[in-house]
């Protein structure tokens, strides 16, 4: 029962990672069209980014709020920099975001060395919350409690305000959109930008659950993908819905069948696929 | 026409004669090495050049063919077996992620074949039990095909040439057939082709079963020349490597994987023994390419070739 309990606990907890991860990658993705595969080297610089400045005596949520800064400013620079000439060569920006991927893991490998690096979590966190027998890891709860409130900000910002309105309408129809008078390209560095904060914000945050290794970047990655394949790029509830399911079968996955994990996150995908090509909650016909 | 005949022989007596030009093992291997991976990207390009989709998880076919040779030989099928099975396998694998990865088109397509290849080295990294892990496996030995005993560096060389000849034959003739067409109409002119009755589907479908089949081939020639399989040969970084070949070399050109398999592999090679930051180097190559030389290396040499031979037609044409 404990173990039923607290691996569920932990899914919800890793879901909500999820959510940090993939939500900017499929808004940036439904708005310019391109999955950023540099996006998983994000999340691992935002770990590397936390790491370092806990290492050197920084505050944790100082280095969340540092590697989510450092992490975007990254991003701008790359959007502006080197997307921006590629401009409407799709698959040309896709192959940069992968080239640019490589180099930021071989960076990082150079700079902090191939041994792992552990963020502790901040020690008000540490210990764990006691419920009827059961001792829940408090810090899981807050990572949660984090991305939950990401969540509802992000849907009051999709929803809610002018900006969302216009890259709702971005998403929707761009042609239209530009025709209007929306300015979509500045709205391109925006969205890229939100979504390289939360990923590096995410870093920093699972560092503590993940650690900051080499490689992080190729094992989120994946997870992005199969998240926004399973919700529809672009949608904010299906990234939401999405993470939480990836988040519940990678972590079942892992600690019923650690052979299979990769297996067992490959049936959902599958269904979807072949039902629903479009994702869930698609909005983006490719 | 002819001038192309003779060159061709030319290269190909060139080819034959290598190992008593160079006798030195480590760059013998090289050249078999090169011949393997121009074999990979060849079978890449039927998808990227003349299908018009990008697949970014094609090491996964080399993967699980190196995979399940190795396993079968261990559990006792014997070589030919062991390789037909492997074969037969990878293809059939290939046929499942073909209609996956062909609900969507352009960047859904690449997307999906880019986790479908992660997640088979998920597996191979994961499946400890399968395929332990990390460590990888190891090819018991070199079969002897016809009783030819290919266990030195020239005769391996020699038995990969015949393989690369044969396969690159085989897929030079399928782009040039009606099927070839066909997939090069199904990349340009989708709606139309569908009018004309044609199912561009299982044209791509197809197209797709053989990039896989040929792809396995590789495979097959990349377990016999290591005697060994780990996840890092079905990595992501593998995967785009051979892209990059066939982007590199010019993917509308039949040519251009293979030039670029030959570049990539030397510099690859001589980068890795002076320093190891080749992923990076690898990813500036990737940037650069695409900013600067979107159509590659062959179609862009031959454009400067028809320049400098014919300097005049070009403002004729202008006018």
């Amino acid at each position: 029962m404990q173990f039923w309990i607290v691996q569920t606990l932990n899914s919800i907890a890793f879901g909500g990672l999820l959510f940090l991860l993939s939500s900017g990658f499929s808004l940036a993705f439904g708005l310019m069209r391109i999955p950023n595969l540099a996006h998983g080297g994000f999340f691992m610089l935002g770990a590397y980014f936390g790491a370092t400045i806990t290492y050197f005596g920084g505050n944790f949520w100082l280095a969340v709020l540092g590697s989510g800064l450092g992490v975007g400013l990254i991003g701008i620079v790359f959007e502006r920099l080197i997307l921006r000439q590629l401009a409407g060569n799709v698959q040309g920006q896709v192959l940069v975001t992968l080239g640019v991927s490589f180099i930021i893991a071989d960076l990082c490998l150079m700079i902090w060395t191939g041994d792992p690096w552990t963020v502790a979590a901040p020690a008000e966190l540490r210990p764990p919350i006691r419920l009827g027998g059961f001792a829940f890891p408090t810090f899981r709860l807050v990572v949660l409690g984090i991305a939950l409130v990401t969540a509802v900000a992000l849907y009051l910002l999709m929803d809610r305000t002018r900006l969302g309105a216009m890259i709702r309408a971005g998403v929707d129809d761009m042609e239209m959109a530009r025709g209007v008078g929306i300015p979509v390209s500045l709205l391109f560095t925006v969205v890229f930008c939100l979504g390289a904060v939360l990923a590096g914000l995410g870093g920093t945050l699972g560092a503590p659950m993940l650690n900051a290794y080499p490689g992080l970047d190729a094992d989120m990655l994946p997870l992005a993908l199969i998240v926004v394949i399973l919700g529809g790029a672009g949608s904010l509830l299906g990234a939401f819905v999405g993470s939480f399911v990836v988040g519940f079968l990678y972590n079942f996955g892992i600690a019923l069948f650690p052979d299979l994990a990769y297996f067992i996150l490959f049936l959902p995908m599958v269904l979807v696929l072949v039902f629903m090509p479009q994702g869930l909650f698609g909005r983006v016909i490719s | 026409m002819r001038r192309g005949a003779v060159a061709l022989l030319v290269l190909a007596a060139a080819l034959i004669a290598l190992p008593f030009v160079v006798t030195n093992e480590f760059y013998l291997n090289l050249a078999s090495q090169i011949l393997i991976y121009a074999l990979l990207a060849v079978s890449l390009n039927l998808l990227v050049g003349y299908g018009g989709l990008v697949s970014l998880g094609h090491a996964s076919f080399l993967g699980l063919t190196a995979y399940a040779a190795t396993l079968f030989v261990g559990w006792g099928t014997g070589q030919l077996g062991a390789a037909l099975i492997a074969v037969v396998f990878s293809t059939l694998c290939g046929a499942l992620f073909g209609v996956l990865a062909l609900r969507a088109t352009g960047i859904g397509f690449l997307m999906i074949t880019l986790a479908l290849g992660q997640i088979v080295w998920g597996i191979a990294y994961r499946a400890n039990t399968l395929t332990d892990g990390d460590n990888g496996l190891r090819y018991p030995a070199r079969p002897r095909p016809f009783g030819l005993d290919i266990s030195s560096a020239p005769t391996f060389y020699w038995f990969t040439l015949a393989v690369f000849a044969i396969a690159v034959f085989v897929i030079w003739r399928l782009t040039r057939s009606p099927f070839g067409a066909a997939l090069q109409g199904a990349r340009d002119q989708p709606r139309r082709m569908r009018m004309l009755g044609h199912n561009v589907w299982l044209i791509q479908w197809l197209a797709f079963v053989l990039a896989a089949f040929w792809g396995s081939i590789a495979g097959l020639l990349y377990v016999y020349y290591n005697l060994f399989i780990s996840p890092h040969a079905i990595s992501l970084q593998q995967s785009a490597e051979v892209l990059l070949m066939a982007i590199l070399g010019g993917a509308s050109s039949f040519a251009g994987p293979i030039v670029g398999a030959v570049i990539i592999t030397l510099v690859k090679n001589v980068v890795s023994s002076y320093v190891d930051r080749w992923n990076s180097l690898l990813g500036a190559i990737f940037v650069v390419v695409i900013l600067f030389m979107p159509f590659g290396i062959v179609p862009g040499v031959r454009q400067l070739l028809a320049r400098w031979r014919k300097p005049a037609k070009i403002p004729e044409r202008a006018a």
